[in-house]
């Protein structure tokens, strides 16, 4: 067994008198995927947020390699850097090139060398099939590339685990395609990831686990998504899962 | 052909001197441009932050500058305040008090409006990255915020150069100023000369503010 990255414990979170996450508890594995599904406002991106200290918590621990994660500490910045995320809506700076997105935080938050950070930025550009457009800026480019983009401004920080938060949620249906194979091979090279999505084939494609959050609590878990995709334990799941079907 | 009375312009000194009020002009608005920006730096700043009283203040400081006509301002500070606090403030003095105190007050409006049309995702995937607070300001807030900032300030400009011929009107010999002095003095010969200056001095504002004000709309272009 490998072992553990990240532990969450007793994770509360409210906004206000409203509870969104009741009593959380999780632990992933190193090199786990774990795909997290369920209704909408059920608590799922209000969980990713949570892990990168973007929320406060009202109670309990979000700790990476046994370290806490919390917005009020100072290490929260250090923390970050090991935790890569990419939003739903295309969150790159409009201001700089690609190439300077990418850039921006290994050079000014790693204190890397821009030599060595530019190099690896083009191989990564280049395994997204996007090494020509380093100088392009966000505009110019349709959501998909901008999506893979912010998909390699997360990876080029060596993150140690990825929270990718609805990525293609925002996307036209034939961009979703070339985004998801990107993190398909991330997942193949062994990348501990946490993955909201609402796309049912590709969580039954990548996932080593599977997370049905409803009322901001885990109604199932389980580790055979092909099993829980075709015969979920739960009444919640299955009318979950049969609002995708026509 | 009616004369037009643009001869007069070239009597004697006459095209310098009108140069000369409007240089006048131009330090005008140049030395409270200046000023407004950096003042209206701190009230925009000031503006979008959560105090409360902050905020009142500042919301009623902006009413009563759009509301109130500059010429009255003018008239409040140079003929009123120096009357009854007694101070000794000259005319090009009290033109700069109040259009700072003007241009202060539409630039903070400005720079809010810009800090807050940066959405708030672009703050979160800079602290996602682990970019500090102070990072986050001066690379990815700050950059965003004065390209939206610099064709409205110079828009702000360009009416602020046009609103200094007000300050004829508290004894600040400016270009419009010497251009009535140069009709007067010709009213005689050439009766004509209210067209022909006249004329000139909008063609002098015009070669000013025109380029400034292509200058904001090329900027605009590139940075949107």
């Amino acid at each position: 067994m490998e072992q553990t990255l990240l532990k969450v414990q007793h994770l509360q979170k409210n906004f206000g008198e409203k509870v969104i996450l009741k009593d959380l508890n999780l632990e992933v594995r190193k090199g786990e995927v774990i795909v997290i599904i369920g209704p909408s406002g059920c608590g799922k991106s209000t969980f990713l947020r949570c892990l990168n200290a973007l929320e406060e918590i009202q109670s309990g621990e979000v700790l990476l390699d046994g370290k806490p994660v919390r917005k009020e500490l100072k290490s929260v910045s250090t923390m970050r850097q090991k935790i890569g995320m990419v939003f739903q809506s295309y969150d790159l700076f409009p201001h700089k090139t690609i190439l300077e997105n990418i850039l921006l935080a290994p050079i000014k938050v790693q204190k890397r060398d821009r030599r060595d950070v530019e190099e690896e930025a083009l191989n990564l550009l280049a395994k997204v099939g996007l090494a020509d457009r380093g100088d392009d800026y966000p505009r110019q480019l349709s959501g998909g590339q901008k999506q893979r983009i912010a998909v390699v401004r997360a990876l080029i920080m060596h993150p140690e685990i990825l929270l990718l938060d609805e990525i293609t949620a925002a996307l036209d249906p034939e961009m979703v395609h070339e985004v998801l194979e990107v993190v398909l091979s991330l997942a193949d090279k062994g990348s501990t990831m946490l993955i909201v999505t609402h796309e049912m084939a590709f969580a039954k494609a990548i996932a080593d686990r599977v997370l049905f959050l409803e009322h901001g609590e885990i109604a199932e878990e389980s580790n055979s998504p092909k099993d829980f995709f075709e015969k979920p334990v739960t009444e919640r799941a299955r009318q979950f899962l049969r609002s995708f079907e026509y | 052909m009616q004369n037009l009375g643009i001869d007069v312009l070239f009597k004697g000194t006459n095209f310098i001197r009108l140069l000369a009020g409007l240089f006048t002009a131009i330090r005008i608005s140049l030395i409270s441009v200046t000023l407004s920006i950096l003042l209206g730096l701190a009230v925009g700043m000031l503006m979008t932050s959560r105090n409360k009283i902050w905020k009142t203040i500042f919301r009623i400081y902006l009413e009563i500058v759009r509301i109130m006509p500059q010429m009255v301002l003018l008239f409040v500070v140079y003929f009123g305040s120096t009357r009854v606090f007694g101070w000794n403030l000259s005319s090009e003095a009290s033109a700069v008090v109040v259009f700072t105190f003007w241009g202060a007050a539409e630039m903070g409006d400005l720079v809010r409006g810009a800090i807050i049309s940066i959405p708030k995702i672009q703050y979160e995937s800079a602290a996602a990255l682990g970019l500090l607070p102070v990072q986050t300001c001066l690379y990815v807030i700050l950059p965003q915020t004065v390209r939206r900032l610099i064709p409205l300030s110079i828009n702000l400009i360009t009416r602020m150069i046009k609103t200094t011929s007000l300050v004829m009107m508290i004894g600040i010999v400016e270009v419009l100023k010497v251009a009535q002095q140069i009709i007067e003095a010709n009213r005689r010969t050439s009766p004509n000369a209210a067209f022909g200056i006249f004329a000139v001095v909008f063609l002098l504002y015009f070669i000013i503010c025109w380029p400034i004000s292509r200058l904001a709309v090329y900027l605009e272009r590139r940075w949107s």
